[in-house]
């Protein structure tokens, strides 16, 4: 590991100065990831700034239903949150689906968003990897492929995003708050990862050194009845081959409003609007349900190894929204 | 100016101060091990998958090989060495030794660590991804097999002891709330 300048910062602004002073600075939070990712050479920052004491450690109602969550607040106390647990359940769930224990306890909600990509690739230094070191070619569309990307991939990188927790805040429309030294600003999920194209090393559309310092979740009573699904290789602490996270308002057979985003099928969370489209205002059967998610779907140019992705998101899909359907019949 | 790359620091582990100057890049884990000769914590994988290195911090449970020990400074650190009350096994310990909890023993202090931290989670009501309903009202789910599965799942045991250590957290688990 390359070594490193340390500071612990209490205020905001402080944190921001600090990295706006020093290009190659890093905030630290839970550093899950960050720390594994320096012990391996990938990242190599000349100073970390601990922002684990700023005061951005709670989560509360915000004064039109929603819920504003700070960035520092760890995994562990947003899936155990009451108000998260009653009305966004698929977050909650979607967090517990993530990691272990020991590492909900540590990682926080900004980290999570900043989290790399697993490729086997990037995380091998002595391997080329176009994320990592932009021109040097991506390995994965030929080699080792069997969990990445089939949708919104380019020849340039196919690697998936591997948060759980980004999954649900795509279905309900999250919106990333930020500062940096020339104020607040804030970025809707949906355009915070920026498409791979051909730079992949550009991950988000956050400034330069920017402090993420929460997340909003705007009110949706949709949430209310939602549900996240994970699929792994084994049956715990494991990253997703394909998740879903879906929410349904159904009424008399009737789809009133849906939402559906999926997991590791793509460099961000996928948020499926085209399967949304299909099925609002239409019937809620498994039929709608397979039909919308081929709609989505349609896009997907899966590699020679993980085609299945398709058919599991698909099955996915239909059965996730199967369940919530019978419960809101209940 | 280029940053120093070192800090003096105390850390405070099993309720005494220790003063030390580390390298920034030194874990919690080695400082333990290296440092200040606590060597009930093991060094598994040191990438955080394996917890072996598991202790707690501020009472949660925390994989010691991912935390920078310059940012555990002012925090409560308890490693296995600190679990027991003097001669006296703590009731996770004794359910461990009293039904096989283990085989060569490496995992073992992280395990209880580990299991501490999934009683008091789950004595705190929160859920796991085990349980069916997440929602607040509908309680404190029964800590089950398979809930103590999936809370322990962060814990590899290479020899497979898992039957024997599902139990032992689960004993464990009942005492403690019987002395409640």
């Amino acid at each position: 590991m390359k070594d490193f300048g340390y500071e612990r910062v209490h205020d905001v602004s402080g944190a921001v100065a600090l990295l706006g002073a020093d290009p190659d600075a890093r905030y630290l939070g839970g550093g899950t990831n960050l720390v594994d990712l320096m012990k391996t050479g990938v990242e190599r920052p000349t100073r970390l700034v601990d922002v684990r004491e700023l005061p951005l450690d709670s989560v509360e109602s915000t004064e039109d239903g929603g819920l504003r969550i700070g960035a520092t607040v760890t995994n562990s106390d947003l899936a155990a949150h009451p108000e998260v647990r009653r009305r966004y359940p698929a977050l909650a769930q979607a967090v517990l689906a993530g990691a272990s224990g020991q590492l909900r306890n540590m990682a926080t909600v900004g980290g999570n968003l900043l989290q790399r990509t697993r490729c086997g690739y990037f995380t091998d230094v002595t391997k080329p990897c176009n994320k990592r070191e932009p021109g040097s070619g991506c390995p994965a569309v030929e080699g080792e492929h069997h969990n990445h990307a089939i949708l919104g991939a380019t020849e340039h990188c196919v690697a998936t995003h591997p948060s759980d927790m980004g999954v649900a805040l795509a279905a309900f429309d999250a919106v990333i708050g930020y500062e940096t030294a020339e104020g607040p600003g804030e970025l809707p999920l949906a355009d915070f990862y920026l498409p791979v194209g051909d730079t992949p090393h550009l991950e988000t559309a956050l400034p330069s050194g920017a402090l993420i310092t929460g997340v909003t979740l705007p009110p949706a009573p949709v949430a209310a009845a939602s549900r996240y699904r994970k699929v792994r290789e084994r049956a715990s602490y494991a990253f997703a081959i394909g998740s879903i996270a879906a929410a349904l308002d159904v009424r008399d057979g009737v789809v009133r409003e849906v939402r559906l985003a999926y997991g590791a099928v793509a460099s961000r969370p996928w948020r499926a609007h085209a399967a949304e489209r299909a099925l609002t205002g239409g019937p809620a059967s498994a039929e709608a349900f397979a039909a919308a998610a081929d709609a989505e779907l349609a896009a997907a140019s899966p590699l020679p190894r993980n085609g299945y992705k398709v058919t599991l998101l698909r099955n996915l899909t239909v059965a996730v929204l199967t369940e919530l359907t019978e419960e809101a019949a209940r | 100016m280029a940053p120093s790359t070192s800090s003096a620091l105390t850390l405070k582990v099993n309720g005494e101060k220790h003063t030390l100057s580390v390298d920034h890049r030194t874990t919690l884990l080695d400082a333990l091990r290296e440092r200040l000769d606590l060597t009930g914590t093991k060094k598994g994988c040191d990438q955080g998958q394996c917890g072996a290195c598991t202790v707690l911090i501020d009472g949660r449970r925390a994989v010691s090989c991912l935390q920078l020990a310059v940012a555990a400074e002012g925090r409560e650190i308890t490693t296995i060495e600190g679990v027991a009350d003097g001669d006296r096994l703590h009731p996770v310990q004794q359910a461990f030794l009293d039904l096989d909890g283990f085989q060569c023993g490496y995992c073992t202090p992280g395990q209880i660590c580990s299991a501490l931290g999934v009683i008091e989670e789950h004595a705190a009501g929160w859920p796991s991804a085990a349980t069916t309903d997440i929602r607040p009202e509908a309680g404190v789910p029964e800590l089950t097999a398979e809930e103590i599965r999936e809370r322990m799942s962060g814990n590899l045991c290479r020899c497979g002891a898992y039957v024997s250590i599902v139990q032992a957290v689960a004993r464990a688990a009942r005492a403690e709330e019987e002395t409640v």
